[in-house]
């Protein structure tokens, strides 16, 4: 008998687990008109400045949605998320930093999908810019909206530029590399004391992501398949950036960059003059203003290596979606229908957060586009060379496994760029199974 | 008299029950779903789905594995060793101070109480090249610092170099340990002419032969789930700590070095959602973590004789 415990325990357990574990919900969506009632929750990751921005266009809902009453938790991130909805106790709303979960949350269903929503309000989709668009469906299923958006171009400083003899900001990958010599000071040992670029993978924002615009690289084939061994976009990129490391000398680099303060703080080597060119996204207009108001700067779009595809950059955004195990989801719609499609929401959101709109009209909005340098960014969230990453159910899995392949090869670690790019093929495609 | 055994079965189990529910609920049943769960497709997110042993042959191709096996090896056969020494060379100096002994041992205690997070990035701006103060002191004596965390051949030695500086729980230790040896031991060997070094390797070594096991032991256990201090030194040598997305993208910074078995496992389970065959290499590390500490202990057996 005593003997037979273990097991009878063993068996226990694995049937408590496997009836703990939560099973789909049937969504049932209300007819066109229905009264909209009672409390949600809406999980943010935002703090601070940005936090109370979120209330104050929450409060403007409360006040048009009297019959609504909105729970706010902020310094939520996603795996916070991930697991309230996994243990059934998701909030009504999840808000987003990374369009890396819209495959997971798409096709695991966590998040619902809007389309019947959408569809019974006559949401107009088109009012909607299409790359923010585009990352917030995954397999035809729309389960996110977006709810601004991260628009990536290039920083350069002013008085570097004068300096050095340059009228303006490079346009193309080589003028780039041109302007980077040019700018780029060494120490009397042969150290770098400025450096014009610092073309390193993993140094701030020069993440391949936002690089590939550059070249318009594609990152997954029609079939979801790793597209980096394939598509010649990414060896012309990759031969660039290799090219201006050699020139620097990679060891002198990474000594520079060893000595750099932090990206999120006052002393962020643009803000300090240490590098005069950098990527980077337009809510470094809010640190600037903030940390470095005498700084001296620019912005443009990324320089392409065709001249053609100028004008563009890297965009993503934050999403927003409603959980599968929602409390009350007619209220959820209401409020993401208000915070990402009302222009007057979004424009006021993007005003007081510092990131671009997404609506057509809120786009256009003058006050916004009244500041030069917000503007140049909301151009480039525009422009049609701009692009993202495609939402994947392995989430970022398939960026990070190209990623650890480029430190390797701008380290010199990969002599034969061909067969280094097949490798990096076969393991993107090995980790990209993860998600199923 | 069956009544009475019952009773007494029953008073010895009420005694044992807080201790009994506590192993079962925070042990035996997180164990028993991590090995169910490791057989499944899982994402936390939908109901698991069997796939039998797929999830341990995945581990034949999965291209970080090997990389990050290797980064724990390597801290296990340095990390561990290092700081059994260290606690062992410590407690022993320790011991032979006449005055300030009390002062000294606070001093070595305290890192210890410092909370990992914060040591590791107090430890990443001492240690930061160009404008940290060990460099500065270095240039002053004339040496030309590593580049520390942000070396691929340094990184791991820094994190080592932490270890020992967070070294007095395992001091304190030892130095009750040695402590401990009886003062006649030593006396007696004296008279046979033995000099420190007999001393140390006869009487001291053998009489604290249990607590290197212990050390030993919860050293190996540790480093292989050795994942906050490598997680946060890859994240702010990378310059790019941030509040709200995550630390995960520079997991392994610089160049994969700091890359340990935890944190693939915590990236696969939490940032790429694959729940089941994150279980399955949890389950992995705990069978390796089981079967070390086995050896050891019967390494350590056979070595005192026990066994004989």
């Amino acid at each position: 008998m005593n003997k037979r415990l273990p097991s009878a325990l063993f068996a226990l357990t694995l049937l408590t687990t496997a009836a703990c574990t939560p099973a789909p919900k049937e969504n049932k969506v209300a007819a066109p008109g229905a009264s909209v009632s009672g409390t949600v929750e809406l999980w943010h990751f935002f703090t601070e400045r940005e936090a109370d921005a979120i209330d104050q266009v929450i409060k403007d809902f409360e006040s048009t949605h009297p019959n609504i009453k909105v729970t706010v938790k902020s310094g939520q991130d996603d795996s916070k998320v991930t697991q309230a909805i996994g243990a059934g106790n998701g909030p009504d709303i999840g808000l987003s930093y990374s369009t890396d979960i819209v495959g997971k949350f798409c096709s695991s269903g966590a998040w619902v999908d809007l389309t019947p929503y959408i569809t019974r309000d006559k949401v107009d989709l088109n009012q909607l810019n299409a790359t923010t668009r585009s990352y917030t469906e995954f397999g035809g299923k729309r389960c996110a909206m977006p709810f601004l958006a991260d628009a990536y171009g290039m920083f350069y400083n002013k008085d570097l530029f004068a300096k050095a003899g340059i009228a303006g900001p490079p346009k193309t990958l080589d003028e780039l590399t041109e302007d980077a010599k040019k700018l780029t000071v060494r120490n009397p040992d042969g150290s770098l004391k400025t450096v014009g670029f610092l073309p390193l993978y993993d140094f701030y924002e020069n993440a391949a992501a936002h690089l590939a615009p550059a070249v318009g690289a594609k990152w997954l084939t029609d079939d979801g398949k790793s597209a980096v061994g394939s598509d010649p976009a990414w060896k012309t990129l990759l031969t660039w950036q290799k090219n201006l490391v050699d020139w620097y000398g990679y060891d002198k680099l990474t000594k520079f960059k060893a000595g750099l303060g932090d990206e999120f703080s006052a002393d962020n080597a643009f803000q300090k003059g240490q590098v005069a060119i950098n990527i980077d996204a337009e809510y470094r207009l809010a640190f600037l203003k903030d940390q470095s108001p005498n700084l001296k700067y620019g912005v443009a779009p990324l320089p392409a290596a065709d001249p053609a595809r100028y004008g563009g950059g890297y965009v993503t955004g934050n999403i927003m979606g409603i959980s599968k195990n929602a409390k009350n989801p007619e209220a959820a719609w209401e409020l993401i229908k208000y915070l990402t499609t009302d222009d007057a929401a979004v424009t006021k959101l993007a005003g007081l957060i510092k990131n671009v709109p997404t609506t057509t009209k809120s786009i256009a909005d003058p006050t916004l586009n009244a500041d030069a340098d917000f503007k140049a960014f909301i151009d480039i969230f525009n422009n049609p060379n701009s692009s993202t990453t495609p939402p994947s159910a392995s989430g970022p899995a398939y960026q990070e496994t190209f990623g650890q392949f480029l430190v390797n090869y701008q380290a010199g670690k990969v002599k034969d760029l061909d067969a280094g790019l097949a490798d990096a093929d076969k393991k993107v495609n090995s980790v990209m199974q993860l998600g199923g | 008299m069956s009544a009475i055994r019952l009773r007494r079965s029953l008073t010895t189990l009420s005694f044992l029950a807080p201790a009994l529910i506590g192993i079962a609920v925070f042990f035996v049943y997180p164990l028993i779903s991590a090995v169910y769960f490791s057989f499944t497709k899982f994402d936390l997110l939908s109901v698991p789905q069997w796939v039998g042993l797929d999830n341990y042959k995945r581990m034949a191709d999965d291209p970080f594995l090997l990389q990050s096996v290797r980064n724990t090896l390597w801290m296990v056969v340095v990390f561990v060793p290092a700081r059994i020494v260290g606690a062992i060379g410590l407690s022993m100096l320790l011991t032979q101070l006449r005055r300030g002994a009390g002062f000294f041992r606070t001093v070595f205690y305290l890192p210890a109480l410092v909370p990992p997070v914060a040591a590791t990035i107090a430890f990443v701006y001492l240690l930061k090249p160009g404008t940290g103060p060990v460099d500065h002191f270095l240039e002053k004596i004339g040496i030309s610092g590593p580049l520390w965390f942000n070396s691929p051949t340094w990184a791991k030695p820094s994190l080592v170099l932490l270890g020992l500086w967070a070294i007095g729980d395992l001091m304190v230790i030892f130095l009750a340990a040695v402590l401990g040896v009886p003062e006649s031991l030593y006396e007696a060997a004296s008279l046979d002419g033995a000099n420190a070094w007999h001393k140390f390797r006869s009487i001291t070594l053998p009489s604290i032969q249990p607590v290197i096991l212990f050390a030993a032991v919860t050293g190996v256990i540790y480093t292989l789930q050795y994942f906050d201090q490598a997680a946060v030194a890859g994240s702010i040598a990378s310059g790019q700590a941030t509040v709200g997305a995550g630390i995960s993208q520079s997991f392994g910074y610089p160049e994969g070095s700091t890359f340990t078995y935890p944190l693939w496992l915590y990236t696969v389970g939490f940032r790429y959602n694959a729940l089941g065959y994150a279980n399955a290499l949890a389950i992995a590390l705990f069978v390796v973590a089981l079967s070390v500490t086995v050896i050891l202990m019967r390494r350590a057996k056979a070595f005192s004789g026990e066994e004989s």
